[in-house]
């Protein structure tokens, strides 16, 4: 009985945790918060991690923690540095504070913390500019919906969030200056029944283009089933909803973890705030479907505009909520303050939580 | 109400009630498995796949039953037969679960399921769970089985001594836990939200467990709050699409914190407690000592 039990238990850890094999090579490790199955956030980021096996083979050993609590991390962060990870890269928000915390410890194991904005000696930040993606399906949006109304699916009131938030409606503003969006707030980065309520609660109320800022396919289920349309999340969803996904942003880890893996290999590697976008690759949208041709097209031009440089989504002036202006005339927003945006734009009218 | 936020909140208690009313059953014939999670999520990635592979959700179901129940005979092998201790190995049987269930789904990932058809613009489930409920309760406290299922969980040694085969009772009971708790993984990756994703449970055989206590181990105070419980966590949502200013942070606790204040109040009434708490709960039991 025991013995069942045992391996039971021992089952469980193997499963929840993959070790790597031993050996003298550059260890990089990942912290996951999701499942690497979520076929969104967690899933794009392990793909990196394949990408980074299949550049280096045997000069490295991967490890990765997937479904890591943000209350629980500085534990399992600790472990991997104490596992000999030369390079850990703790891939949320709230993973934040404890891997600096753990940092600290390390001094000569580098942190890489995706999303976050607090770096040290051994500690980098790197983002993505999700909002040049939402910029664009926001234009798509507006051109699309018959009701006027969006309905966005939040996860956490943090600045990534809340600039995507802004970004959506500035491009949706830029073709109908009275479009609406209702905002819920999930309070979770992934939990499928908790995103398709959300959603059905969303379609109910008027919305007929579903956003999301969570990471399953729930909600653009359910815009399929309403006969609303929407966008995916992380990964080409166009599998789940064929009639309804318009395109989705899809994250692409590779070439940054690539690189830094190699720095790490090389010696290189230095500590930087690194927010590469559309021209890098980083973020880019799967194919433009469900929609008229010139829609398509007004949204692929958006798109090179972006990816050229020649337009950025916060390009100043921009009225707040609460009717102040932020940036300067025809100027982008420094980088800084969307990083740390806690303020929405003019046309929305959830009250942002604090 | 809208007509179809009622439907909403329907649709998010049903898993819940069918996993809660199962655990009842268990727990009413005097075994605590804290494995609801584990059986749950089982349920979920084999109704997924067997109705990804033979194209019929009904089929889906069925393996979803079948998953849940090969789990909690595992259980029923470790506490009952070999008496070990009941709330470990729950909690072995969720990360078993949990586990096990990533590794059979990650060929899943990805694919868009097949949804369960529903009759007449409403998913079969639902009225299922509502009949369900009805039959547990009759079957609990309208029957001789049921009067033995309560008898061997607040007294299995007179059970014993009246004749009664305790163990095979409970192995019955923890089995009927197990194919709720699997039916209600199905529910999940079969109409709640036709996919599959890790540990898309969420948490739900949780509160499934705690709806059973909540409800004070009876069937229709479980249906009113699986169905109170849904309730306020949709109209959290429908709440914040008003946008009235009230933190969502506060709204996505408002169906913990009522579940704390209710429980509270519950247990305040000693003499309700003692009436239907199973007295046995979670105690083992050897026949020949």
């Amino acid at each position: 009985m025991r013995k069942l039990l045992m391996s039971a238990a021992a089952a469980a850890v193997m499963l929840g945790a993959a070790a790597a094999t031993a050996g003298a090579a550059t260890k990089a490790c990942w912290v996951y918060v999701g499942p690497i199955e979520d076929f969104g956030w967690t899933y794009q980021h392990h793909q990196g991690l394949e990408a980074v096996k299949a550049a280096y083979g045997d000069k490295v050993e991967t490890a990765y923690v997937a479904s890591v609590p943000e209350a629980d991390s500085e534990r399992v962060i600790e472990r991997l540095a104490r596992d000999g990870c030369n390079i850990i890269f703790t891939t949320s928000f709230g993973f934040m504070e404890p891997t600096l915390k753990v940092a600290k410890k390390f001094p000569d194991v580098k942190f890489e913390h995706a999303t976050g904005y607090k770096t040290a000696d051994n500690v980098t930040t790197y983002n993505a500019k999700f909002h040049e993606g939402r910029y664009v399906i926001g234009q798509i949006a507006a051109k699309m919906s018959k009701t006027g109304t969006a309905g966005y699916i939040a996860s956490f009131p943090i600045p990534e969030v809340i600039a995507g938030i802004n970004a959506f409606m500035l491009g949706a503003q830029s073709v109908n200056p009275d479009f609406k969006v209702k905002i819920v707030w999930a309070n979770t980065w992934f939990d499928p029944g908790k995103e398709a309520d959300a959603a059905k609660v969303l379609l109910s109320q008027g919305a007929d283009m579903m956003v999301q800022h969570t990471d399953s396919a729930a909600p653009l289920q359910e815009a399929e089933k309403a006969g609303a349309a929407g966008f995916g999340q992380a990964s080409d969803m166009i599998k789940f909803a064929p009639k309804a996904q318009l395109t989705a942003i899809v994250d692409n880890w590779a070439p940054y973890y690539v690189r830094r893996v190699g720095d790490v290999i090389n010696g290189t590697w230095k500590s930087q705030s690194s927010w590469d976008g559309m021209a890098e690759g980083t973020v880019g949208l799967a194919a433009f479907t469900n929609m008229p041709d010139d829609v398509a097209k007004a949204a692929a031009d958006t798109a090179d505009a972006i990816k050229t440089g020649k337009f950025h989504p916060f390009t100043g002036p921009i009225t707040k909520q609460d009717g102040s202006v932020a940036g300067e005339a025809g100027k982008p927003l420094p980088d800084g303050d969307i990083l740390g945006m806690n303020w929405y734009v003019k046309g929305i009218d959830d009250k942002l939580p604090q | 109400m809208d007509p179809a936020v009622i439907f909403i909140i329907l649709t998010a208690a049903t898993p819940l009630l069918f996993a809660a009313l199962g655990e009842l059953v268990v727990e009413r014939s005097g075994v605590l498995n804290l494995g609801v999670e584990g059986m749950m999520v089982m349920g979920a990635v084999c109704g997924f796949g067997a109705a990804l592979w033979t194209g019929s959700p009904w089929l889906g179901l069925a393996a979803a039953i079948a998953a849940g129940m090969a789990m909690s005979l595992l259980f029923a092998i470790l506490t009952l037969t070999l008496v070990s201790n009941q709330v470990a190995s729950g909690l072995a049987l969720t990360l078993l679960g949990l586990g096990l269930s990533g590794q059979i789904g990650e060929a899943f990932v990805g694919q868009p399921g097949v949804k369960l058809p529903s009759i007449g613009g409403i998913d079969p489930l639902i009225p299922l769970a509502v009949v369900l409920t009805a039959a547990v309760s009759y079957v609990l406290f309208r029957t001789k089985a049921g009067l033995v299922i309560r008898a061997v969980g607040d007294s299995h040694a007179s059970a014993h001594a009246l004749g009664y085969n305790v163990i095979a009772v409970r192995y019955l009971c923890v089995l009927f836990g197990g194919a709720c708790a699997g039916l209600a993984g199905g529910y999940l990756s079969l109409v709640y939200t036709p996919q599959w994703i890790e540990n898309m449970t969420s948490g739900r055989g949780w509160i499934a467990l705690a709806l059973v206590v909540f409800a004070s181990w009876l069937p229709w105070r479980t249906l009113l709050g699986a169905y109170l419980f849904g309730t306020i966590s949709i109209l959290s949502f429908v709440v914040q699409t008003k946008a009235w200013g009230i933190p969502s942070q506060f709204l996505s606790s408002l169906p913990y914190i009522v579940t704390i204040v209710v429980l509270v109040i519950i247990s305040g009434n000693r003499m309700m407690m003692r009436k239907n708490t199973p007295a046995s709960l979670g105690q083992p039991f050897v026949p020949d000592r």
